[in-house]
């Protein structure tokens, strides 16, 4: 019993240490950034890289700010919601469809939706780049609304439909006799009882929007169309060695979904799972 | 519009059933469905036949026509050496993600799971990596790699362990370890929340009757929980596949694949053969390979499993 007990004790301090550990290995690079971001250049070179700032010293933030942050900041929240707007009525229209109604093809469609799902980006990079460019919406923030939605689509009709699935048929039979006819079928009851379905997708969408990198990176070269983590990517050339500076530009463009997730976190968390948890 | 309908409709239409479903609902299913194909034909479909035609071609993306030139871009990608150390170091990285993220997030699992409310805390900071961008941690760590100032270098100073300090990024030996440490870092917790989903949704009575007989907690976690979530390990195993097979913004921003093509990859090398030195047709090349490869991986999974599941 006693040799039980002390496996046990053994066990647990293990677990904790390895608790630990990775918390301080999650942690530290946070707390690198953070605290950097409010250090003023000298003090960076001069004292430890994991002391506190002396002082609140913000003029790397202001720095940051002066170099149109704000501006690709605009950029990026005008790219993301339409594209999220978009894609969600879409995706919400086929799901509808797909988990509503009989039809032919089913089926196939459906196949075609998942197989989606394993498409890489890179292998349509060079044909969109060439279409965008030939539609004259090279360097534009509309470019990038088209392969944005089209990229969300497979698992936003996949998740949408698992959801829309589980809302009893009695509703629609009620409605039909009615004389409901289908498209007020959707707008009336399907899309407000999938709220919560919405909501994740978009979420998980929002996310993967605000920090895509390859298609904006191959889409736009005009600082005025670019996006935040292009802003991220520019910086970096231009500030260099001025390193509290650009730690300062990336507290303020993680900013936004750390926010979020302080306010809403189990949303964010689902939102952000929702692609892998879908498959069980 | 109305002319397509009207052959559709004639074509399909055979009995009174079809023609009160055809009345009934083939306008929504037809308006709801097209624009969301519309968008997959164009900008998913429809490129990938694209890039398998381009990559029969040469081109600089500026000429007016890309110029036939039949296999002799498969033909040097065969030969090409760069592409011969960018699919090795694709494979490291599924073998590095597959055996440390998985295990490690399972680990992470289990301890929050076991830990309860008490963990809430712990699990509210493992999760960070997640909300940022691939690009901000790429960047992140490059400063925290570096060999004069980063924060790297200075602990193991500080440690006593200066002979380790090393410029991580700058040397072919040892930039693809360092790049994939900082993936491990920013998917662990993918993972890690993934399982956790799956071992909070086990009954408890199993745990129970187990302890109930005499087994030790490992012995339970071994014999008993992990057998049952060999459907969530499948699936993160081939998110984790397919992922590293085309990873790529992390790596762009880090090394670009450097120093010397150490740390290239499938993705680093078409990007740089289309979009810096303009070779439309080779990058379509390598891509449509990429392609192809996924595909494989992605079809072999989806079949194993099935048998899988068949013998079950």
């Amino acid at each position: 019993m006693n040799l039980k007990r002390l496996k046990h004790g053994i066990g647990m301090t293990l677990l904790f240490t390895l608790a630990t550990l990775w918390l301080l290995v999650t942690g530290l690079p946070f707390y690198y950034m953070l605290q950097t971001g409010f250090k003023e250049q000298f003090e960076f070179l001069s004292s430890s890289p994991m002391s506190l700032p002396g002082k609140l010293y913000l003029d790397n933030f202001k720095e940051v700010l002066k170099h149109d942050f704000v501006r690709y900041f605009i950029n990026s929240v005008t790219v993301v919601s339409i594209s999220v707007f978009v894609l969600l009525v879409i995706s919400a229209m086929a799901a509808y469809v797909f988990s509503r109604i009989d039809f032919p093809l089913k089926r196939p469609l459906f196949a075609l939706m998942i197989a989606g799902l394993i498409v890489p980006v890179h292998v349509t990079l060079i044909p969109v780049y060439l279409l965008i460019s030939r539609i004259g919406l090279y360097d534009t923030i509309g470019g990038l609304i088209g392969p944005y939605v089209a990229f969300g689509i497979p698992l936003s009709v996949i998740i949408l439909t698992e959801f829309m699935r589980q809302i009893p048929r009695e509703l629609q039979d009620a409605a039909r006799i009615d004389g409901c006819d289908p498209f007020r079928m959707f707008f009336t009851i399907i899309l407000p009882l999938s709220k919560s379905a919405l909501v994740t997708v978009a979420i998980y969408n929002a996310i993967g929007r605000w920090n895509e990198f390859v298609f904006a990176y191959v889409l736009t070269t005009d600082p005025r169309v670019r996006t935040l983590p292009l802003a991220v990517w520019e910086f970096q050339g231009m500030f260099s060695m001025n390193v509290p500076a650009i730690m300062a530009l990336l507290t303020l463009s993680a900013l936004p979904v750390i926010i979020a997730y302080a306010i809403g976190q189990e949303q964010i968390v689902r939102g952000i799972m929702a692609g892998a948890l879908q498959g069980r | 519009m109305a002319q397509i309908a009207e052959v559709a409709r004639l074509a399909w239409v055979q009995n009174r059933a079809q023609l009160r479903w055809w009345k009934e609902y083939a306008a929504v299913t037809i308006l709801f469905l097209l624009p969301a194909f519309f968008f997959l034909a164009v900008f998913l479909l429809w490129p990938i036949f694209r890039s398998f035609q381009l990559s029969f071609s040469k081109w600089n993306g500026i000429d007016p026509t890309p110029a036939y030139v039949g296999f002799e871009n498969w033909r040097e990608l065969i030969r090409d050496e760069v592409f011969w150390r960018a699919l090795p170091n694709n494979l490291l990285i599924v073998f590095y993600s597959l055996l440390i993220q998985l295990p490690l997030g399972m680990a992470l699992a289990f301890l929050l799971d076991k830990g309860g409310r008490k963990m809430v805390g712990f699990k509210v900071i493992y999760f960070l990596p997640m909300l940022m961008s691939s690009v901000a941690i790429g960047i992140l760590f490059k400063y925290i790699y570096d060999p004069y100032f980063g924060l790297l270098n200075t602990i193991l100073k500080s440690i006593g362990l200066s002979p380790l300090a090393r410029a991580w990024l700058g040397k072919p030996d040892g930039v693809l370890e360092a790049v994939t440490a900082v993936i491990c870092w920013q998917y662990t917790p993918f993972y890690m929340l993934l399982f956790f989903a799956a071992v909070s949704g086990l009954p408890v009575e199993l745990k129970e009757a187990a302890l109930m007989d005499g087994a030790s907690e490992l012995q339970y976690i071994w014999k008993v929980a992990l057998p049952q979530l060999i459907g969530t390990i499948r699936t993160a195993a081939t998110i984790s596949i397919i992922g590293s097979l085309t990873y790529f913004d992390l790596i762009w921003v880090m090394t670009e694949g450097g120093p010397n093509h150490a740390s290239e990859l499938m993705a680093t090398y078409m990007v740089k053969r289309a979009f810096q030195s303009f070779q439309m047709g080779y990058g379509s090349t390598i891509a449509v390979m990429l392609f192809v490869i996924v595909l494989l991986v992605a079809l072999t999974v989806f079949f194993s499993s099935q048998r899988i599941g068949d013998v079950e």
